[in-house]
């Protein structure tokens, strides 16, 4: 017990003197929190439009007042011909153009029907899509306005309400992203580079020659990211509950449990890593390219894993932060217990089984 | 068997695949030896040496270290040994003086001990005022030097040395042997791979390993005698120009 403490204390060590690293590992995650929720967000937000009005009418004027009211939106310009639309599309300042006809108003009056068009830059598609959305649903609330006192023989009120997230706010599906990506990046990562950098400088021979058991040197290894780890979910869970105003809607106790676990699955993983690269360098590449990518791309927290074709819907199983970031949302969002992510939470069991058998087996090999 | 034999081999052997590392050698070390264990690269002095020490197991044949049986008692050899490598081996953003915790605290040695015997060595290499400065800032001497020191830190009953003085001026080198000196004079049993023939003159004993066998093992005199040579350098090549295996 003394060895593995004095080896834990040389492990803590190693960090302290690296103050660099340290305040990288412990400070990526409160940036990229702040980044996420302040800066980087796809919430439509003063969107800059362009109004063409040919009509300069009351009721296209009120259609403008109202859009210009929404936050979502804000006129930048008030345009005169058709062709000045795609010069300020060129300019990029502007995403989306409303063009309302002549004679609105009239139309609107003896035909009980107008039509106005919204031209999207869709360079970005996503953007587009989202900008058309929200301004479709401006204009039909002013529709629904302007004919409130009449009577149409059939309609249909959609009403929506968006659960778990009335405001839908970007933050309850980043926080639980970061919260996997920085596990993965300070267990996964560190701990192969910290592993291969002993066996780099030799020192690694020292320590098998040593009566230390070669487990306890691996475990002993984990320990320390073990603990910032911790401290960064700490830090991710204070910041996304005060700052963001992300609720923890389920039990705090299982949102760690479950934390923990999917710390444990990572640290495996860069047990495992550590075994078969040779160079920190090649630990890293092997971390970067082969877990964070597809932690990025593949766990749901980009882009949705519904509408995936099968073959990466498959992939997706194996990358073991789309199963913790399921059980962060359904946790901390939706407020669920363990009966409804009890399959998720065997299947990251299983997986941790798994990479920490292999990883001390082909430590094991390594020394015969 | 006596009991002053603190390493003994007899037809120890290792294969990797097809490829036959150790090729059955035979030695004995004596308690308080300095034993030299010279050939050229790739003749097989590593994986002897890693069959010693516990990292790798025999493919055949019998060895104890410190009377203690390679294949069964690894864990009590372990105890008894220290090791320093050919790479450097102390934690260069450690201080001197956390290095010599951390090593003392993985032989199990308790805080009292640990802290009188960093007294003791770094009053010894004169280097009380370096104590707490980080290795990396220290002169590569200096650090070899410290690298022995704590090899024999818990004080073992044989050292394995892999190539201890690589790369260091003949100045330190001279002194690092004067180091290898004092520690068998305290009892403590010398086991050293090197190139420097003229490190090899220092040995009680050498034996010369030509593809994987032991081709010559006597006193450096005795063997410059029986070779006809007048320096270990022509007794080497002698035997050395022998060998099949390239060199790697």
């Amino acid at each position: 017990m003394k060895q593995f403490l004095s080896f834990i204390k040389k492990e803590f060590l190693h960090i302290w003197r690296d103050k660099r690293t340290m305040f990288i590992l412990l400070g990526m995650p409160v940036v990229q929190i702040i980044i996420f929720g302040f800066a980087l967000t796809n919430e439509v937000k003063n969107s800059k439009i362009a109004i063409l009005d040919y009509a300069k009418d009351a009721a296209s004027t009120s259609l403008i007042t109202e859009l210009d009211a929404s936050r979502y939106f804000e006129i930048d310009k008030n345009l005169y011909s058709y062709d000045e639309i795609e010069a300020e599309f060129k300019k990029g300042k502007i995403k989306l153009a409303l063009v309302i006809p002549q004679q609105f108003a009239s139309d609107l009056q003896h035909f009980n029907k107008a039509q106005v068009q919204l031209i999207a830059d869709a360079s970005d598609p996503n953007t587009a899509n989202q900008l058309t959305n929200y301004a479709t649903a401006v204009i039909m609330d002013y529709q629904k306005r302007i004919t409130n006192d009449r009577k149409l023989p059939y309609t249909i009120n959609t009403e929506i309400r968006n659960l778990y997230n009335p405001q839908l706010k970007g933050a309850y599906n980043f926080v639980p992203g970061v919260m996997a990506m920085v596990l993965l990046l300070v267990c996964t990562m560190m701990t192969a580079i910290t592993i291969v950098k002993e066996k780099e400088m030799g020192t690694m021979e020292i320590m098998l020659v040593s009566p230390m058991k070669p487990q306890m040197v691996v475990i002993a290894k984990a320990v320390p990211y073990l603990v910032l780890s911790a401290v960064n979910i700490s830090s991710i869970l204070l910041l996304s509950r005060f700052v963001l105003d992300v609720p923890i809607n389920g039990s705090l106790v299982l949102l760690l449990f479950e934390s923990i676990l999917f710390i444990l699955v990572s640290l495996s993983l860069g047990l495992l890593i550590s075994s078969a690269a040779a160079s920190q360098q090649t630990a890293m590449f092997i971390s970067l390219v082969g877990m964070f990518l597809p932690t990025v791309m593949l766990s749901g927290f980009m882009f949705p894993i519904e509408n995936m074709p099968l073959a990466l819907r498959i992939v997706s199983n194996i990358v073991p932060a789309k199963w913790y970031f399921t059980i962060v949302k359904s946790v901390m969002i939706k407020g669920i217990g363990l009966h409804a992510i009890w399959k998720e939470t065997l299947v990251l069991t299983g997986m941790m089984l798994f990479f920490l058998t292999v990883a001390i087996k082909k430590f094991k090999i390594r020394l015969a | 068997m006596s009991t002053d034999k603190v390493i003994t081999a007899e037809q120890l052997t290792k294969r990797f695949g097809d490829f036959t590392a150790v090729d059955h050698i035979s030695f004995e070390v004596q308690k308080g030896e300095i034993f030299g264990f010279l050939g050229a690269n790739g003749a097989g002095k590593t994986t002897a040496m890693r069959m010693l020490c516990g990292l790798s197991l025999p493919t055949s044949g019998k060895a104890t270290v410190a009377g203690f049986d390679v294949y069964k008692e690894n864990e009590k050899i372990k105890k008894n040994i220290g090791y320093m490598s050919q790479k450097f081996s102390l934690y260069d953003d450690l201080t001197v003086k956390e290095n010599m915790r951390f090593y003392g605290g993985i032989y199990g040695m308790s805080d009292k001990q640990i802290k009188d015997k960093t007294v003791f060595i770094l009053k010894h290499l004169h280097l009380e005022s370096e104590g707490n400065k980080l290795v990396k800032s220290l002169p590569l001497g200096w650090k070899q030097k410290l690298a022995f020191s704590v090899a024999i830190f818990h004080e073992p009953e044989i050292v394995f040395l892999d190539e201890p003085t690589g790369g260091v001026d003949p100045v330190t080198r001279r002194e690092f042997w004067n180091m290898i000196y004092q520690a068998a004079a305290d009892g403590i049993t010398i086991f050293v791979t090197t190139h420097y023939m003229d490190e090899a003159e220092y040995c009680n004993r050498v034996s010369i390993m030509v593809d994987g066998r032991i081709d010559a093992l006597d006193t450096p005199s005795q063997l410059k005698k029986t070779y006809e040579a007048t320096s270990m350098d022509e007794v080497f090549l002698k035997l050395a120009r022998k060998a099949v295996r390239n060199a790697d």
